[in-house]
């Protein structure tokens, strides 16, 4: 059952379709049947009020919750019932709500560890390259412990540490909570520049300004249940979206 | 190769010491005394410091080993391996059966660990608080235990075996082929590799899922895995150090693996700083010998009269508890946090290195 579709999604190779997705947690539904799909190379946002599920739909793609009913695959094998670490393997890196960095270790450790199922040595160099010209700060600081970084430094670390897995699919959740504006932006601009080479990209925001504004489609979740669904420029000019996410 | 240089080195200088001040008995008898809790604060740091659970029955896996290695040296107490030295052969025998001490407390650690590592938080509390009483309880009944072991066809050694670890009373005649070396030897064992573990990728992978277990699980780290692993190691270790201290007391009862036994370790890692191998030791070493200082003092002012230094394990507890108290206050991290004494050394190394 998919909800209304405002304008035509651009055709692309499937990466990862959540099917029917049931969560709860005791006697909260969380969940009711969530369908949502990411694509190739895509941006896809996931955007609603406090305790719509989004957080909760990430956990399930991850394996961090178990659903009670539904499906999710990834490049076409089913994801369902393997633990969040066997995840991981699969090529899907989910960078946590609250950034989950670990504040008594080193900013290179956070690193290592983001890195840690993978046997290619040089590759991982490189990789953390690429992370320290993405985020120049993080260089600066590889010897500090990443609980004295700021806020914005933490999220940049979140980020930096779920791409070191190389993954193909980025699930991030929230990564302008408790931000500055200028951080975020620039947050947002770095993960425009990750996608435009080539990485998609599971997107949950509050921010749903920003996060319709990078996003190619987005979905809206209300109380577990999907509402409306759209490119994100079409969300964005929506009457509906308008008053109820953007505060107009 | 080079591994085993500081190993060749320590089993040198432990023997060169055994041989210079093993026949002091009351030596001996402080230092394995000594080694004995360094190997349980140690052993309990690694779950409880490094990977950050909460296990407070190592007292129940201490007294596995003390009675599988104490029993197993009992029944061989006459063997001897003729072609060797009598004294070689027994600590080869000691170390067989501190081996088989160990490996059966590794074993009930993982039947422990694996159910409730799984679940998050305060289970593994309740559950090893649970275990170690349950231990305790079975052997101070050990004697219907054994006959009803003895009565499952195919568990009858089992039976017997059980059978000799006398209840309440204890078992007693248990060859003292405990040495100085053997206990330290064990202690060095131990602290190497705890200092090897939190070095090692193993070790950051503990300390990721102290910090926060879900985003370990997130980056792909199987923590129930990892953390039962651990646990095994950490049980292993206590019942290496239960093996050893069976074989230099005159006897071994239920009396000596209670609950309090159990808090006595985890008072020494709290107080040394979980997580810090060193602080361990340091607190092992400390509160090992303040009761024994406090016991020859009171001994010397009471003149001889030992009553009033019987007094000293009647206050020992409430005066851990005090220092434990004054700690937390002024040092809430313990005395060396999760600092190392070698760290300090090498953290100079590769800052010359890179210069
Ligand atoms: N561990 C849990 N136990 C019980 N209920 C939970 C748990 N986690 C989430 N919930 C409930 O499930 C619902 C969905 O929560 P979820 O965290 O997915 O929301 P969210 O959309 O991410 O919200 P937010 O924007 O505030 O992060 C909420 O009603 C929440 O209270
Ligand atoms: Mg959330």
């Amino acid at each position: 059952m998919s909800p209304e579709a405002l304008g035509k999604r651009p055709p692309r190779e499937g990466l990862l379709e959540v099917d029917d997705l049931f969560v709860s947690y005791g006697p909260i539904a969380a969940l009711k049947g969530v369908t949502l799909s990411v694509g190739q190379g895509e941006v896809v946002a996931l955007i609603g009020a406090n305790g719509a599920g989004k957080t909760s739909t990430l956990r399930a793609v991850s394996g961090l919750v178990k659903p009670a009913k539904g499906a999710v695959r990834f490049k076409g094998q089913a994801l369902t019932g393997l633990k969040a670490n066997q995840v991981v393997a699969k090529g899907l890196a989910h960078a946590p709500e609250g950034r989950g960095i670990f504040p008594n270790l080193t900013v290179q450790e956070n690193l290592d560890l983001g890195a840690w199922l993978r046997k290619d040595g040089d590759a991982i160099a490189g990789d953390l390259e690429k992370c320290f010209s993405l985020f120049p700060r993080l260089k600066e600081r590889r010897a500090q412990l990443a609980g004295t970084l700021s806020g914005g430094e933490q999220q940049m670390l979140a980020i930096s540490r779920a791409l070191m897995s190389r993954p193909t699919l980025l699930l991030l959740d929230e990564p302008s909570l408790g931000l500055a504006p200028q951080v975020t932006q620039t947050i947002f601009r770095i993960l425009k520049d990750v996608n435009a080479q080539g990485m998609s990209i599971l997107l949950v925001e509050q921010n749903a300004h920003l996060a319709l504004g990078l996003a190619h489609w987005a979905y809206v979740l209300e109380t577990g249940t999907l509402v409306l669904q759209g490119t994100g420029q079409e969300l964005l000019a929506s009457e509906a979206i308008r008053k109820a996410y953007l505060g107009e | 190769m080079k591994s085993f240089l500081p190993v060749v080195a320590a089993t040198v200088v432990l023997a060169v010491l055994q041989l210079l001040l093993g026949t002091s008995e009351y030596f001996v008898y402080l230092t394995s005394l000594v080694g004995v809790n360094v190997v349980l604060a140690v052993s309990l740091n690694i779950i409880n410091g490094m990977t950050g659970q909460f296990s407070i029955g190592h007292a129940g896996f201490m007294a596995v080993g003390a009675y599988v290695a104490g029993t197993t040296s009992l029944i061989l107490k006459d063997d001897q391996l003729s072609f060797l030295p009598p004294a070689v052969s027994d600590q080869l025998f000691l170390l067989l059966a501190l081996l088989l001490g160990g490996g059966t407390a590794g074993l009930f650690g993982f039947l422990v660990g694996l159910p409730s590592l799984r679940l998050r938080g305060d289970y593994l509390a309740i559950v090893t608080l649970g275990f170690g009483e349950i231990i305790r309880v079975v052997i101070q009944n050990s004697d219907g235990l054994s006959k009803s072991l003895g009565a499952v066809p195919g568990l009858s050694l089992v039976g017997s075996f059980v059978g000799k670890f006398g209840g309440a009373l204890g078992v007693s005649g248990v060859p003292q082929r405990s040495t100085f070396f053997m206990v330290w030897f064990w202690v060095f064992v131990l602290v190497l590799l705890a200092r090897r573990l939190a070095d090692s990728s193993h070790g950051r992978w503990l300390k990721a899922i102290r910090e926060d277990e879900v985003a370990a699980e997130a980056m792909g780290v199987d923590t129930t895995s990892y953390k039962v692993r651990a646990f095994v190691v950490s049980s292993f270790f206590a019942g290496i150090a239960g093996g050893l201290f069976a074989h230099f007391v005159p006897i071994i009862n239920p009396g000596s693996f209670t609950f309090v036994k159990s808090m006595e370790v985890v008072v020494m890692i709290v107080a040394g700083g979980l997580g810090s191998t060193t602080g361990a030791i340091v607190a092992a070493v400390f509160l090992t010998l303040l009761p024994e200082g406090l016991r020859s003092l009171f001994l010397q002012l009471g003149g001889g009269d030992a009553s009033l230094a019987q007094k000293v394990d009647q206050v020992r507890m409430p005066i851990y508890g005090v220092l434990l108290v004054l700690i937390m206050l002024t040092r809430s991290q313990g005395l060396f946090g999760t600092h190392e004494a070698w760290d300090l050394w090498k953290r100079r190394k590769p800052a010359e290195a890179k210069a």
